[in-house]
């Protein structure tokens, strides 16, 4: 029973990261059907700025994580106006070799710069304690995985259904030409959308460093797991998306209570095994 | 994957009309000239003709069919590894080996493509790199079997044929790893021009016009899999033959990553743009050995981009670029005559 409770509490924390960091890919393949082996650099470069800007810069704790989280939604931009928009139109090969190719050139970027170790995340005082629940004692962090990554889906649940941006990203998701001839500027859309999306990963980077941390071969070593995200929630689906993250966070750490020895295989085979199932995502319209 | 390209097939065809198999001769001629050429390089040239194979499966798969996988480097190390363990544990004659390590990366293939080739798009290519990662755990998993991070050694290999030892200067490995190549060469160069393997090329460019015109489009599929499964196999058996040590890098993403930017480099659909290719990634990396591993990725990271947006078709489209000037400047003189 303690297990599983374990289980389901550590899952959720894990889900809840996971479905910050992979909200932006959804939403991008979503809308331009681009795939983007590349997105796991934002969390990263997320945690490093975080990280040198409260290390050397001396900022306080909250506006350090804020300027980095902006910081990397505005790089984000020349990046997509540039580089990965050439690719939209492109056959999905031409947009895995692209994004394979950034991840290459950053991982090894930050292993020259910042080094090939664990770069460590300060947190405040108040988050370095823990947390009494009665029935089990949480760390604050992942109390702050939980608050970042709810608040997270709420803020963007609203963005989406009740602004006029939402409006028109879910129009766009929905069919691109249709979107445009209605008069949305859809490039304005992809852009923003591609920012937001960095910016949520480059959150969710830095409140999870505890669980995730931040090193060099980061946006290799979670790969698969953003993208397999992506494909069991289903493309552009916001609650797919949710679930899908807190179905893999939920077998991932069962398969790290119950069998640590081979959690990794177990993980993979139970990823390989939803989606040869599903291959539309479990709540999947067919592809397009 | 809208271009029309049927040239690549006529263009081998004009060299294959003969009855004589002429690419394999210029290669084989190539090979024994750089045999003769360069005698302290030929481990280096035995790991090129390796990679050249690798390569050719992965053409086989996204150059011929338009399948999209990043995970060929498990059926590489899954034929490594087997290899290895055939030779440490059942007997160490080289072709066996390689006969075993073929049908094991057909296996392999086989089971995963009944599964994987059912996806499409983002999906497929998220189970080819899962499929990698699956392998690399268990073989990690199964150290007191595979070695785990010391890798797999101890094995040595019988002379090949009985007749000729694998020498400490790689001789016997590389004239081995040569033939195995022209063979599989020679193999995939009728199979891709036979009614099979145009019907898989006709999937390439339209698989659903294929499906309506009757054609088993998943059988094909699934065939031309386990075929590229095989020669991955037998690849990674030659690697892990001549070396004398399979290690987990074999079954890594970087390793499928790395056979994917050769095909790119040198052009897919064509399996001379494979060998191309890997033979300029290679011999670039050779003399880069002295960088260290990160500046190396990003080598490979800005080659990636560089050949995604300024030559989608590869080097061979340098080639065919030069020869259109060429083919354009005679025109022009022939022109300047007329007047």
């Amino acid at each position: 029973m303690g297990t599983l409770i374990n289980i389901l509490i550590d899952g959720v924390v894990y889900g809840l990261l996971l479905f910050m960091i992979a909200v932006g890919l959804t939403i991008t393949m979503g809308l331009m059907r681009f795939i983007n082996l590349a997105h796991g650099v934002f969390a990263m470069l997320g945690g490093y700025a975080a990280i040198w800007l409260i290390r050397q810069m001396g900022l306080p704790w909250l506006p350090g994580v804020i300027i980095a989280v902006l910081a990397i939604a505005a790089i984000s931009v020349p990046l997509e106006r540039w580089l990965v928009s050439r690719v939209y139109q492109r056959p999905p090969l031409d947009q895995v070799l692209l994004t394979i190719g950034i991840v290459f050139c950053m991982v090894a970027i930050s292993g020259l710069v910042f080094g090939t170790r664990v770069s460590s995340m300060p947190f405040p005082e108040f988050l370095s304690g823990s947390l009494d629940l009665g029935f089990k004692v949480l760390p604050a962090q992942r109390i702050l995985v939980v608050s970042v990554g709810v608040a997270s889906f709420v803020g963007l649940w609203l963005l989406l259904e009740k602004t006029r941006f939402g409006i028109q990203l879910r129009a766009t998701v929905d069919n691109v030409q249709t979107a445009s001839a209605m008069g949305i500027n859809t490039r304005r859309v992809a852009t923003l959308a591609f920012a937001l999306g960095a910016g949520m990963a480059a959150l969710g980077g830095i409140v999870g460093s505890a669980l995730m941390p931040i090193e060099p071969y980061y946006p290799l070593t979670y790969m698969v797991l953003f993208l397999a995200v992506v494909a069991v929630g289903g493309q552009g689906n916001l609650t797919g998306t949710l679930v899908g993250a807190l179905l893999l966070g939920m077998i991932d750490t069962a398969t790290k209570y119950l069998a640590p020895q081979l959690s990794s295989i177990l993980f993979f085979v139970a990823i390989i095994v939803i989606i040869s199932l599903r291959p539309n995502g479990l709540f999947g319209r067919a592809a397009v | 994957m809208t271009q029309t390209t049927v040239k690549p097939s006529l263009a081998l065809g004009t060299l294959h009309t003969g009855r004589l198999p002429i690419p394999e001769l210029i290669a084989l001629v190539v090979g024994l000239g750089c045999f003769f050429a360069f005698p302290s390089n030929l481990g280096f040239m035995t790991e090129i003709v390796i990679m050249i194979l690798l390569v050719l499966s992965l053409d086989l798969l996204l150059g011929y069919t338009g399948i999209a996988s990043l995970g060929q480097a498990a059926m590489f190390g899954g034929g490594a590894y087997c290899a290895g363990l055939f030779a440490l544990h059942i007997h160490n004659d080289p072709l066996l080996g390689l006969i075993m390590a073929a049908l094991f990366g057909g296996l392999m293939a086989g089971v995963s493509g009944l599964l994987f080739l059912r996806a499409h798009g983002l999906s497929f290519i998220i189970l080819t790199i899962a499929f990698g990662s699956l392998t690399f755990a268990v073989a990690n998993q199964l150290n007191w079997l595979t070695g785990g991070d010391d890798g797999l050694y101890g094995y040595i290999m019988a002379p090949l044929f009985g007749a000729f030892e694998f020498d400490f200067f790689g001789r016997t490995g590389f004239l081995y790893s040569l033939g195995i190549l022209l063979v599989v060469f020679y193999g995939l160069r009728r199979l891709v021009n036979s009614p099979f393997g145009l019907s898989a090329q006709g999937i390439r460019e339209d698989r659903q016009r294929m499906t309506s015109l009757g054609f088993p489009v998943y059988r094909v599929m699934l065939m031309i899999y386990i075929i590229a499964g095989a020669i991955a196999g037998i690849a990674g058996a030659l690697s892990a033959q001549t070396i004398q040590v399979v290690g987990l890098q074999s079954l890594s993403f970087t390793m499928s990553a790395e056979a994917l930017v050769m095909l790119i480099l040198g052009g897919t659909g064509r399996l001379y743009g494979a060998v191309i290719g890997t033979v300029v990634f290679m011999v670039v990396h050779h003399y880069a050995a002295d960088l260290d591993p990160s500046t190396w990725m990003l080598v490979i990271g800005l080659m990636l981009i560089a050949v995604v947006l300024f030559l989608p078709k590869g080097m061979v489209q340098l080639v065919d670029m030069t020869r259109n000037k060429v083919s354009r400047l005679n025109g022009g003189a022939g022109h300047d005559n007329s007047k």
